[in-house]
């Protein structure tokens, strides 16, 4: 049973993440994204993780894909110029991506093939979200209180970046055409420009 | 009968995908998506190995790593309008010089 589900969904996820990273238009990626936490979820539910299930769907697929599409829809669809800036970036980059699959494979093959489930059964007796919440606010009290903190910070950094300076009002829309370049930075300007 | 290899090796292949994703494209929006993409593989590999050692710390591990990726992905966007703000360009070919 278990087994086909898995070959079932796990074409699905990684079909959904090859895609992503082809899709030119970058509200299809985040769809193709959105499908692919979707299936994570459901390899959640069949390994007995249902608290974890239930974040991904609401966390991920919910709270985070909702920010990705609220920058992509402020900023706006724009189309990524396909010229290489570095020479090769591209086939490097999928040789590099293929040699580590390779390896991860083949690690996974030869050290883990004999592996077998020992199950949750009794790890989460009474229920995984019980024993989940055990874990947390005894043992992992302390982490768990100091995400707290790195979620506020968060929040703070989020808003002290993401706002318009009010302070200095020449600062806002510095058109890079008609404001007077300092003399001194001009010459520095320059071999930028010649890379490119 | 399921092995714990299975699920690994596709947590192994969606990291490399993630991988290639960051390397290969310049689009900071869909760069930051194949980090995503990579952080859920990582949370499918310690969800696997708790299952494989009848022990739920992988999966409390995994809690954490959502609760990380949702703060870095709140920061990480704020910065992307910010420096779109700047150079009219989500591209991370314009965004090479920290100066404003």
């Amino acid at each position: 049973m278990e087994q086909w589900i898995f070959w079932i969904v796990a074409p699905i996820s990684l079909g959904s993440a090859i895609a992503m990273l082809m899709a030119r238009n970058t509200v299809h990626a985040a769809m193709l994204l959105v499908v692919n936490f979707f299936t994570l979820a459901v390899f959640y539910v069949v390994q007995n993780a249902d608290f974890l299930a239930a974040v991904q769907v609401i966390v991920y697929a919910g709270a985070i894909m909702v920010l990705f599409l609220f920058v992509i829809m402020l900023i706006g669809d724009k189309d990524e110029d396909l010229t290489e800036r570095i020479k090769g970036q591209r086939t490097t980059a999928l040789l590099l991506g293929f040699g580590l699959a390779a390896l991860t494979v083949f690690t996974i093959r030869t050290a883990l093939s004999t592996a077998e489930f020992r199950g949750l059964a009794e790890a989460s007796k009474g229920g995984n979200v019980e024993a989940i919440g055990r874990a947390i606010f005894t043992r992992y009290l302390w982490p768990f209180e100091v995400t707290s903190l790195l979620l506020i910070v968060a929040a703070i950094a989020a808003i002290v970046i993401g706002r318009r300076s009010t302070s200095d009002d020449e600062e806002i829309e510095p058109e890079p055409s008609d404001s007077p370049a300092p003399i001194a930075a001009a010459p520095v300007a320059e071999p930028r420009d010649g890379r490119a | 009968m399921i092995l714990p290899a299975q699920y690994l090796a596709l947590a192994g292949l969606l990291f490399a995908t993630g991988v290639v994703g960051v390397l290969a494209r310049r689009n900071a929006i869909v760069m930051f998506m194949s980090i995503e993409l990579m952080l859920n593989a990582v949370n499918l590999t310690l969800v696997t190995f708790a299952r494989m050692h009848g022990n739920l710390d992988g999966q409390v591990l995994a809690f954490f790593v959502m609760i990380v990726a949702a703060a870095e992905a709140v920061v990480g966007l704020a910065l992307i309008v910010s420096i779109f703000r700047r150079t009219k360009s989500v591209s991370v070919d314009d965004a090479g010089e920290l100066r404003g």
